[in-house]
């Protein structure tokens, strides 16, 4: 596989979210808004490039029997350096996702990608794959807050195109509306590859 | 892959570097971030305190208490005078956890002005207790006459439209810092006369 095919595939032939269906806790519950999404995705975004670039560079390093705790202890690493990071810089955001960033370490999007690609590719092709993934995560979890804040808010990357009392479709805020969003979403894109 | 065999001694020394490693890097992040974050919450802190505790009369020092689980940041005018508390307290009754707040009450027992410190209620419901239109509820009231339970509950506190659990979470956490500045208000009067 070429590289720009590592890159490109986890954007939407094999995007994280709409195609695998894989780490949908911090997707479901973190994209209330565009910009929380957004945010969530950029942060494990950063975990799965690192995780991703030092696995490969130690996979011939780590015993079989040891790797997946080996695994576990570098992605736990890269998530606590970004959470400081964010908590520092960022702090408002930090304090909406909350307990999600710390959640990142068990998000089996990034585990899955280390056991998968990175821990049996060389350093490049697992970066490729590991930036692909990421921004394919964060693309579905744009999305997904993207058409949850318009209509349970009325708004758009915090900015309101309807007064503070109107009243908006409120259940796309609650928790069943990011199953309903998903849903539809993962309908549509399904509905798109198939017709191609 | 080629698989690595595993035996206990590489096994130990693998784990063994990785969490040192691990260890030495966040460490090492650590100490970058830990001013910016002490900044950070210092400054919000701060921030809350001259928030509740807006009056006419300017505050020229304050002194942090604390007693059992409320820490109360004592304000003092140019002269040492107590002006009032900004309360800084909690609600284990929200919706989504824990709900922190700063009371600002002033020596006269009234409620100046209440400010969020933490919330994890929903956005667009629960969350909107950070709405400044509806937090002024509690502006300037007494909490002898003005009751501090929602209206369904029989209290004076107009609840957030499908959030009363968020809004009783608020009120209950007023109580307590009512409560306990009631109980050390002597305490508090003539601490800053005194020293």
């Amino acid at each position: 596989m070429s590289n720009w095919k590592t890159f490109t595939k986890g954007l939407i032939k094999e995007n994280p979210i709409l195609v695998l269906l894989l780490g949908c806790c911090p997707t479901l519950a973190t994209t209330t808004s565009a910009i929380n999404g957004m945010s969530m995705g950029l942060a494990t975004t950063f975990v799965l490039i690192m995780s991703n670039l030092v696995i490969s560079l130690l996979k011939n390093f780590i015993p079989d029997k040891v790797r997946i705790p080996c695994f576990i202890v570098v992605i736990a690493s890269f998530v606590t350096v970004v959470q400081l990071v964010m908590k520092a810089y960022v702090p408002d955001i930090y304090e909406t996702l909350g307990l999600f960033i710390p959640l990142i370490v068990v998000n089996c999007i990034v585990l899955g990608r280390a056991e998968a690609f990175a821990s049996k590719n060389p350093v490049l092709p697992s970066i490729l794959d590991g930036a692909g993934m990421g921004l394919g995560f964060t693309f579905a979890l744009t999305v997904l807050g993207a058409i949850r804040e318009i209509l349970g808010s009325g708004s758009i990357f915090d900015w309101r195109f309807l007064p503070e009392d109107a009243s908006t479709i409120l259940i796309f805020v609650l928790a069943p509306g990011a199953f309903i969003a998903l849903g539809y979403l993962i309908a549509i894109v399904n509905r798109l590859k198939n017709t191609k | 892959m080629a698989k690595k065999e595993s035996t206990l001694v590489n096994m130990l020394i693998a784990l063994m570097v990785i969490t040192i490693v691990s260890g030495g890097v966040l460490g090492f992040v650590y100490g970058l971030t830990k001013p910016a974050i002490d900044q950070v919450e210092a400054n919000k802190n701060l921030k809350a305190i001259n928030e509740v505790l807006k009056t006419d009369v300017e505050i020229a020092t304050t002194e942090a208490k604390v007693i059992e689980d409320l820490t109360y940041n004592l304000a003092y005018d140019a002269n040492g005078d107590f002006i009032g508390a900004a309360v800084k307290t909690y609600s284990n009754n929200g919706f989504g956890g824990k709900v922190e707040l700063m009371v600002g009450i002033l020596k006269n027992g009234y409620i100046n002005k209440v400010s969020v410190l933490a919330q994890a209620e929903t956005p667009g419901l629960g969350a909107n207790m950070t709405n400044e239109k509806w937090k002024s509820q509690f502006d300037g009231k007494n909490p002898k006459e003005f009751i501090l339970k929602v209206t369904k509950d029989g209290g004076n506190v107009d609840a957030i439209t499908a959030a009363t659990i968020s809004s009783r979470a608020v009120s209950e956490a007023i109580q307590k810092a009512v409560d306990g500045f009631e109980a050390n208000k002597d305490q508090f009067m003539k601490g800053g006369n005194n020293e």
